[in-house]
């Protein structure tokens, strides 16, 4: 992969400009070695918390929202990024596009079925998302505005939520992990294409290039808000962090997981030739990370708490699926059980 | 002063395509890539996840399918310059569009759209199997690909239809009505045109009268297992897809299609 990594200058073609060597998380020594980890993990199988021992009632409670809204971020999650599939400015991207989309649904159902091993079920998930007693990753609430929002989402949103999601391949909850192992891997697809409509957009026409540099501007401080809020001073949450740090549900810090991000995407950005739009981001040689600038935490608290662009129409889309899909999940039912009854022997009279 | 007739148009057919070896490779191409623009506005809408999935994946296919047979089309038509997926499939006109009706009519319900995915999915299966053996061999080959795919797209309706038709009563009266309205489009999946006829002589491809009598006898069957009723004859029935004569709704799906790619001309994606 070294040595040819971006093409010939001034080539167009997309496939001629491989993306750079690892692109997200998933493609660095942490997702190995998580994957090295856990799969010793299932030789030693004590490691892991599987869903018949016994647990904490909090530990159970806490991976049961955690995976919920995990499963909820993932299937709302679909609508910004769907918003562009009738409209792909290609065939082959529609074609991508789709089947991104389609893993996104994958996923969620992937994690109802995990949080459905500690006894819930996905109707009464579903309901808690339907009436806003579950949340979901506030990044889903801003609009995707242009076609180049598509790229940013990949190479942004499905690049934070990999650094979030490959020290979960190695949660306590082995059900979570596992489920994990599975989505990091989709995931990195995702993030490398997000990079790939950016990289041509950014050496495609003028209009082009304003357009994929106008997603990042909009794009990235959300993007940093997705690791939440710092673990101390004046915005710190008296959140679970330190009690998920204990249970092994979480293995790194928010301000941890958010540097490593940046540190890993700045380079990409100067790659693409896209300014981040934070003028305090400079190299710290001392830290030998990336100092970056003041998060807007008044924005993220107020859009997490329903003031957002487009809060109240993702919900109002999920409700809408659902309400009218379900004459169509009755009937199955009715099915199903009519199929049932047809299949039993005759009662005894 | 009487106004004379003119005797001469005032410019060519907009839906006039000269070969017709190019002709019937864009019938199935569009048909394709139509049903699956119609299919991907499912997505984030379906009745419950997995079928977000599921109406995905058959979207997925058929863009597979319309990429194969627009990009053939393309070097069929030959040099200067040769079209590819993307010129045919985002700059052409609506005039120049070759699929049937059916696959551009906007989504309806659930029901609807396992009525129509029952119907086309029926339709292709008996297409593809039959341009199987099809002297272009580039087009045999897409169709070995496809006749396995559309084989799951018409279990997965058939199942559906099934459940739906002898399901509720709520879902069996919706069923039925997704019938009554799918149903005057399906004679077009079935008429012969100019294309086809040099298609089927050249041992290229199919008449579309040869098919259709075992695909409606197929999904009749479905129906009965489903405890539903073919519709009687319907009193009208679409026309001249296969022409570029369109219904008023395929404007506005071209439109949305095209409009990003046709904003940037000459750009890269
Ligand atoms: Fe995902
Ligand atoms: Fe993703």
């Amino acid at each position: 992969m070294y040595g040819n990594d971006f093409g010939q200058p001034g080539t167009t073609d997309p496939g001629a400009g491989a993306p750079p060597h690892p692109l997200n998380a998933a493609e660095t020594p942490d997702y190995t070695d998580a994957l090295a980890e856990y799969f010793d993990g299932l030789i030693e199988e004590d490691q892991r918390v599987e869903p018949r021992d016994a647990m904490p009632e909090a530990y159970r409670t806490t991976l049961i929202r955690q995976m919920a809204q995990h499963a909820h971020s993932e299937i709302i999650g679909m609508q910004p990024e769907a918003n562009w599939i009738t409209r792909a400015p290609s065939l082959r991207r529609k074609a991508i596009l789709m089947a991104k989309v389609q893993d996104e649904a994958g996923h969620g159902l992937y994690l109802y079925s995990a949080a459905e091993t500690l006894g819930v079920d996905r109707s009464e998930l579903l309901d808690k998302l339907h009436s806003g007693r579950q949340k979901y990753s506030s990044i889903f609430n801003y609009p995707t505005l242009t076609w180049a929002d598509a790229g940013a989402i990949g190479w942004l949103v499905d690049g934070a939520a990999i650094m979030n999601q490959v020290p979960l391949c190695r949660c306590s909850y082995g059900p979570y992990a596992r489920a994990m192992v599975r989505v990091c891997k989709e995931e990195s697809f995702h993030q490398r294409q997000g990079f790939e409509i950016l990289w041509v957009l950014a050496r495609g026409t003028e209009e082009q290039k304003a357009m994929a540099q106008d997603a990042a501007n909009r794009w990235w401080w959300p993007a940093l808000q997705m690791f939440g809020p710092p673990d101390t001073g004046e915005h710190a949450s008296s959140g679970h962090t330190a009690q998920s740090m204990a249970w092994g549900i979480k293995r790194f810090s928010n301000d941890d997981l958010r540097q490593k991000f940046v540190d890993m995407t700045v380079p990409q950005a100067q790659k693409l030739g896209i300014t981040l739009p934070d003028p305090d981001l400079a190299w710290n040689e001392e830290r030998g990370h990336w100092d970056f600038g003041p998060i807007d935490w008044d924005e993220f608290w107020r859009v997490l708490k329903g003031d957002g662009p487009c809060n109240e129409q993702r919900i109002r889309t999920r409700v809408q699926a659902h309400e009218e899909g379900a004459w169509v999940r009755e009937a199955a039912e009715a099915y199903a059980a009519k199929q049932a009854a047809r299949h039993q022997p005759e009662a005894v009279a | 002063m009487t106004e004379q007739h003119t005797t001469e148009t005032v410019g060519a057919d907009p839906g006039r395509v000269a070969d017709p070896a190019f002709d019937y490779l864009l019938g199935l191409g569009d048909d394709a890539l139509i049903y699956a623009q119609r299919l991907g506005e499912w997505l984030t809408h379906a009745p419950q996840i997995e079928e977000d999935m599921a109406l995905g994946n058959v979207a997925l296919d058929l863009i597979g399918q319309a990429r194969a047979l627009l990009t053939h089309a393309g070097e069929v038509e030959g040099p200067d310059p040769v079209r590819d997926e993307d010129d045919l499939a985002m700059l052409r006109h609506e005039r120049e569009f070759r699929n049937v009706q059916l696959v551009e009519q906007p989504r309806g319900d659930f029901a609807h759209e396992m009525a129509r995915l029952l119907w086309f999915s029926t339709y292709q299966r008996a297409l593809y199997s039959a341009l199987l053996t099809s002297t272009d061999e580039t087009l045999a080959g897409v169709a070995a690909k496809a006749v396995k795919e559309v084989d799951y797209h018409r279990d997965h309706a058939t199942q559906w239809v099934l459940r739906l038709g002898d399901g509720t009563e709520e879902s069996h009266d919706r069923m039925q009505a997704a019938l009554v309205a799918v149903h005057p489009y399906v004679a077009e999946l079935g008429e012969d045109h100019g294309a086809a006829r040099w298609a089927a002589e050249h041992g290229v491809g199919v008449l579309p009268s040869s098919l259709i009598d075992a695909v409606n006898a197929s999904v009749a069957g479905v129906l009965e297992q489903a405890t539903l009723s073919m519709p009687d004859a319907p009193r009208w029935h679409a026309r001249g897809g296969r022409a570029g004569v369109h219904s008023e709704v395929m404007g506005y799906l071209l439109a949305e299609m095209q409009h990003l790619h046709r904003s940037h001309p000459g750009a890269r994606w």
